[in-house]
């Protein structure tokens, strides 16, 4: 079934108890995730259009607005994680002389975890934000509603793009975080703890199996579908001008980062556990 | 052409719509007046299948659209073009690709083809010379010209307009009245007007209906309207210094 962005408002009676409340809202966020499922489904139907010239080249912009100029926040933000994930396992691992084995601990960390994790928050709180604030001004000004009204099917025109763009860049962005992390750590396990950069960089590499980056990039890619599917809904949830726009902005930030935490740990628990 | 039967609509307890009956006839310009809240939006919502009544029909050429499934609507939708209020321009397009986006989008025209209507379009509506500029840069008067450009790339046969004076001086809101005129007998197509500026409805209507309280409770040619008895319909005159007297006077 098609989704309907331009909708009739939608008015209920308060509920009569508490109890009354809570089930309304159960059925009423239930029907949401069940509506964003759509609109991910709709958006997935939409990529063999990419080869249309307009939409690729909304693809290539959303890569450079979404990816490219993330690279700055995921360098500086990956640096330091490694940096400090480096210096509080080493002081530990130094009551036991063991400060070499910092380099393993940062990798594992980093790319099974840290990295993917990082880089789906950062973009959650960036690019999310940004994807749920223009699409709730676009509803508030009428233009979602021009494109619904021209046949225009918005999820086509705006999400599928934003979709395939994090779906490449994400993963990139995500293993470009871990590599800036292990750097970190490395900086601060020369500097820091006295381990050289060889003795470093060797056990970093020797514990690392094929599986801690697929694993990873997985867990990136999922990442960015979670972001793009929660932000595009929220920002086309958008109702009641400004306030609504920076509402909608909101609670796609807090749901992105709830569905990273939650979706983070079930995936670790499948492959891992 | 368009008929409402019997329509009614109630958002949020309130009935918005109360049993309305209109009939808008092919090649005429229907204005609706009334006051705000009175439901002359949620009439032009009903015609483009974006609300369904509660009760009653609205029919376009003897199709139902209110019973009509989603790739129905959509159908139904490429006969319709719309001019909103704000003229809902995609700001991060030019004016250009703002009026191409649905040839572009739905079309596998060639650019040549699809670059000569957008010209075309821009010339009716007067804006060729800013084909290149963005709806920030434009002014009010100008982004409805764009809107409308884009209303009418597709040929339509209905053309609905939302307020299409609101937010304009008197001299720009003059010319748009022009333009919704001239586009009617240009290409004749059927026009559907909403609006508060009964000074627009008496120059370009060809009927007025008012819709007051849910109801339509006049519909008439501007003629009759300015000499209409009706309570509500005086009150408007009134309140917007409306006598048989003005540059309507062509028209009635």
């Amino acid at each position: 079934m098609p989704i309907i962005i331009t909708r009739e408002p939608e008015f209920s009676q308060p509920p009569l108890n508490s109890m009354g409340a809570i089930g309304r809202r159960i059925m009423a966020d239930c029907s949401e995730m069940g509506r964003a499922l759509i609109l991910l489904a709709e958006a997935v139907r939409f990529i063999p259009g990419i080869t249309r010239k307009r939409a690729l080249r909304e693809v290539l912009n959303q890569m450079y607005v979404g990816g490219i100029m993330s690279l700055s926040v995921i360098t500086v933000v990956s640096i330091f994680t490694g940096m400090i994930l480096a210096l509080q396992t080493g002081i530990e691992l130094r009551r036991f002389s063991q400060e070499a084995f910092i380099g393993s601990a940062v990798m594992m960390s980093m790319l099974r975890e840290m990295g993917p994790f990082m880089t789906g928050i950062i973009l959650a709180a960036s690019v999310g934000a940004a994807f749920a604030a223009q699409m709730g001004t676009m509803v508030v000004s009428e233009e979602i509603a021009a494109l619904e009204v021209m046949s225009i099917d918005p999820i086509r025109l705006l999400v599928m793009p934003r979709l395939v763009a994090m779906a490449i860049m994400t993963p990139l962005l995500s293993f470009y975080g871990c590599l800036m992390g292990v750097l970190g750590g490395a900086i601060v396990g020369k500097t820091q703890l006295g381990v050289s950069w060889a003795a470093y960089i060797t056990n970093a590499t020797t514990f690392v199996a094929t599986k801690d980056i697929y694993v990873g990039l997985f867990k990136a890619f999922l990442f960015c579908v979670i972001v793009v599917t929660v932000s595009c809904h929220q920002g086309f949830l958008t109702t009641n001008g400004a306030v609504g726009v920076g509402k909608s902005t909101r609670r796609s930030v807090v749901m992105s980062f709830l569905a990273i935490l939650i979706s983070g740990f079930f995936v670790t628990k499948i492959f891992y556990a | 052409m368009i008929r409402f039967e019997n329509v009614s609509k109630a958002l949020g307890g309130r009935k918005v719509l109360d049993g309305v009956d209109l009939d808008i006839e092919r090649g005429s310009t229907f204005v609706i007046v009334g006051p705000s809240g009175a439901g002359k939006s949620v009439t032009l919502k009903h015609m483009l299948g974006l609300y369904r009544p509660d009760a009653g029909r609205v029919l376009v050429d003897g199709e139902v659209v209110n019973e009509m499934t989603h790739d129905e609507i959509k159908k139904i939708r490429k006969r319709f073009g719309v001019l909103f209020q704000s003229a809902a321009l995609i700001e991060w397009l030019d004016v250009g690709e703002n009026v191409a986006l649905p040839l572009r989008e739905k079309t596998m025209m060639a650019d040549g083809d699809i670059e000569e209507a957008v010209r075309s379009k821009l010339k009716l509506v007067g804006l060729e010379a800013a084909i290149r500029k963005h709806p920030s840069e434009l002014s009010g008067g100008m982004r409805k010209r764009a809107g409308l450009a884009r209303a009418l790339i597709e040929n339509p046969e209905i053309i609905l307009y939302d307020e299409p004076t609101s937010g304009l001086d008197p001299v720009s809101s003059r010319s748009i009245d022009r333009l919704i005129d001239d586009t009617r007998k240009t290409l004749n197509v059927t026009s559907v007007v909403v609006t508060h500026d009964l000074h627009s409805a008496l120059l370009i209507g060809t009927k007025i209906g008012m819709i007051y309280g849910g109801k339509i409770v006049e519909v008439s040619t501007p003629a009759e309207f300015v000499n209409s008895q009706q309570e509500f319909v005086r009150a408007f005159l009134e309140s917007q210094f409306i006598t048989t007297k003005g540059p309507w006077e062509i028209n009635i």
